[in-house]
């Protein structure tokens, strides 16, 4: 896996972003989850097969603009729109996984005619008191990469310094906490963005992928996403894949994905 | 030296296997456990421990606020307060105190301590703490990132409507007020002293001597994990240019006294085990919400050393606290009043602090106990400490009251 090129995105009033892409073919653009970006990923690598993937960092993820400021839905809304404008997406098809995939949901509702299709991972931003979504939180130590991954080793891994320099391990770490900090500002305390009322704004072709064991969210959630989106909308699910499902499962999401694309 | 005397109102029957069969005493504590009609006996056992221990000649009694909590049964320590105010006649009430950012409006915060104050004669001490993480992120729900901003945004909005003496429209970030303009205005000019609960937060320290506030160092490890903390807040008081006057801080501490230590251990060696086993049973899972902790004093923990073992020190918790650990680790301080006496004066200047304040009561320690508790310490304890530091040093950080003259007390009721 090489890595990916690496740019500046600009936002509106000056807040700048790294934009992360590889490959080459029609644009893809990723919003990522719960941990951000800090490196890249199998499942974008097997996108770039066929696709040119861009990854904007939103706001205080690895790489991301400022997130301090950003005190409402709107405003977050807003930024993610900033980080697709601002990395030159508009037009293309958007990926968002996770509490990407809410902010995606948002840009797709924002600006219709800016997103040509639409991939929701595991999207947060719905909340149902009857089918509570786990609280990603409040985990004891060592009990959230099991809640969100099949595969939790390797979250570890992937969330963990790889550095003998004391200060490069304190700037990451520092990193990976604000990435956190960040996506509870927006998701705090159930998940519930109040998306819902946006999704019918969605009118683009969308696929949900739905890792089938997915322990943060039940699949009823993909359902519920479905039915309120005005665009024509897939479902599919992915064998042996958690709520990370795209980490999980890199190879069959990305041909999940790379199909409902080529359409 | 100013002695306040402390009361958490621990619910005092938790069951023995509490700490086995519970994850935790706080948030998503057991309402099974709970029994009202035992809390009636409770709350009325704590209020006349505090009413008795300001007959005793305590300078103060303090009460705090917490919420699905099994270990303070005050989610609205004003309450208490208003019923202390009329109850008891020259000591200080020091709520310690509301939690800023979980008031809508805050000005309410000014309102009800101004009623406190007016109701008492001038004798309110307004604590405004953050708040702990399980109390606001949790069993509140609040956005931990903004907890701060909340905060420090209501205790200027606070400020100002005890201030100001005009109405006066307000926008800030998060509140947005057309008329300021609080009725009733507290007796206390310009307003009643500011204490600030904290757990070793450099900002925290940095705010208090910036608006002239009392830093209250509130932990239940005691003097030995406290001294970490206390000179981290001087050597920054130092470097702020703030003079080392000790009654600009103070420092919570367990005491139990009796006649001898023998027969002090025997008294208060099961209430600091039920209070250490079962209250202070946490489940880690509520202890870190993501950005509760500022990026500044996450940076500052990693670079300091001092503030680094200060954190330690607070967030450390033994795994089984047992009764020797307690005490030689100086969590609670037990002994004849003799030994409790040295103790203190040892902690006090040690960690130059002016306000001690003392759980005389805690875990599921029982009224006879904490009154034998209150009223030992303050015949044989306080005499011998209570002259520290007033040679040298004033305390600005005390309310002002009305003369005792001034001041009218309740009318006796007709039988």
């Amino acid at each position: 896996m090489s890595a990916p090129d690496e740019r500046r995105g600009t936002a509106p009033g000056g807040g700048r972003f790294r934009v992360w892409e590889k490959g080459s073919g029609p644009r893809v653009g990723y919003f990522a989850g719960l941990l951000g970006l800090p490196r890249w990923l199998p499942f974008l690598d097997a996108l770039a097969r066929t696709r040119r993937v861009v990854a904007p960092s939103l706001p205080g993820t690895p790489g991301g603009a400022d997130w301090e400021d950003l005190d409402s839905h709107l405003d977050w809304a807003l930024a993610s729109g900033d980080a697709w404008f601002g990395a030159g997406l508009d037009g293309a098809d958007l990926i968002g996984a996770s509490a990407g995939g809410a902010l995606a949901a948002e840009v797709a509702a924002l600006w219709p005619r800016s997103v040509r299709r639409l991939v929701l991972i595991g999207p947060l931003g719905l909340f149902e008191p009857s089918d509570p979504i786990s609280d990603v939180f409040a985990q004891r130590p060592g009990a959230y990469a099991p809640l969100v991954s099949n595969r939790p080793a390797e979250v570890e891994a992937y969330v963990r310094a790889d550095s003998n320099d004391a200060n490069e391990v304190v700037e990451w770490d520092i990193a990976q906490q604000r990435t956190r900090n960040a996506a509870a500002r927006y998701l705090w305390p159930l998940g519930d963005t109040r998306v819902r009322r946006r999704l019918p704004r969605i009118t683009c072709p969308t696929l949900i992928i739905w890792g089938d064991d997915d322990r943060v969210m039940s699949r009823a959630y993909a359902t519920r996403f479905a039915e309120a989106i005005a665009g024509e909308v897939k479902i599919t699910l992915i064998a042996g894949a958690g709520h990370m499902a795209d980490f999980d499962q890199p190879q069959a999401v990305a041909e999940a994905v790379e199909a409902f694309l080529a359409r | 030296m100013k002695i306040c005397w402390f009361h958490l109102m621990p619910y005092t029957e938790l069951p023995e296997d509490f700490k086995e069969k519970h994850p935790g005493v706080w948030v998503e504590v057991d309402s099974s456990l709970f029994d009202p009609a035992r809390a009636h006996v409770m709350y009325n056992d704590f209020m006349d421990e505090l009413e008795y221990a300001g007959a005793q000649g305590f300078d103060a009694i303090c009460v705090n606020e917490h919420h699905s909590n099994g270990y303070g049964l005050m989610p609205s320590p004003n309450l208490i307060a208003s019923s202390l105010a009329r109850r008891t006649k020259d000591t200080m009430l020091c709520v310690m105190g509301n939690s800023l950012a979980l008031y809508n409006p805050p000005i309410r915060v000014a309102e009800e301590f101004a009623m406190i104050d007016v109701i008492s004669g001038g004798r309110m001490i307004a604590g405004f703490p953050v708040g702990t993480p399980m109390d606001t992120c949790y069993a509140y729900s609040q956005n931990p990132s903004l907890l701060r901003p909340r905060y420090y945004e209501a205790i200027d909005l606070i400020k100002r409507a005890w201030e100001e003496p005009k109405p006066f429209a307000y926008n800030g970030r998060f509140n947005q007020y057309r008329y300021v303009n609080i009725w009733p205005r507290p007796i206390q000019k310009p307003r009643p002293p500011v204490w600030v609960p904290g757990s070793g937060s450099v900002e925290t320290w940095r705010m208090c001597a910036e608006n002239d506030f009392v830093y209250a160092y509130l932990s239940y490890w005691g003097y030995k994990s406290g001294i970490q903390v206390m000179k981290g807040f001087w050597d920054e008081m130092k470097a702020m240019g703030v003079e080392p006057n000790p009654y600009h801080a103070g420092f919570l501490q367990a005491v139990g006294v009796a006649e001898t230590r023998a027969e002090a251990v025997k008294l208060y060696a099961e209430p600091a085990n039920y209070f250490y086993n079962r209250c202070l049973h946490l489940d880690p899972k509520f202890t870190q919400p993501p950005g509760y902790t500022s990026e500044a004093t996450v940076r500052a923990r990693l670079d300091s050393q001092i503030v680094k073992a200060a954190a330690q020190a607070t967030l450390a918790r033994p795994a089984n606290a047992e009764m020797d650990n307690i005490l030689e680790k100086g969590h609670v301080i037990i002994g004849s009043p003799d030994e409790v006496a040295d103790q203190l004066r040892e902690v006090a200047v040690n960690l130059n602090v002016g306000h001690l304040m003392l759980l005389l009561q805690f875990g599921n320690m029982s009224k006879e106990v904490t009154n034998y508790n209150t009223r030992l310490f303050a015949e044989k304890v306080m005499p011998q400490i209570h002259g520290l530091f007033d040679d040298k040093w004033e305390d600005h950080w005390w309310p002002k009251p009305m003369t005792a003259a001034e001041r009218v007390a309740p009318m006796a009721i007709p039988a």
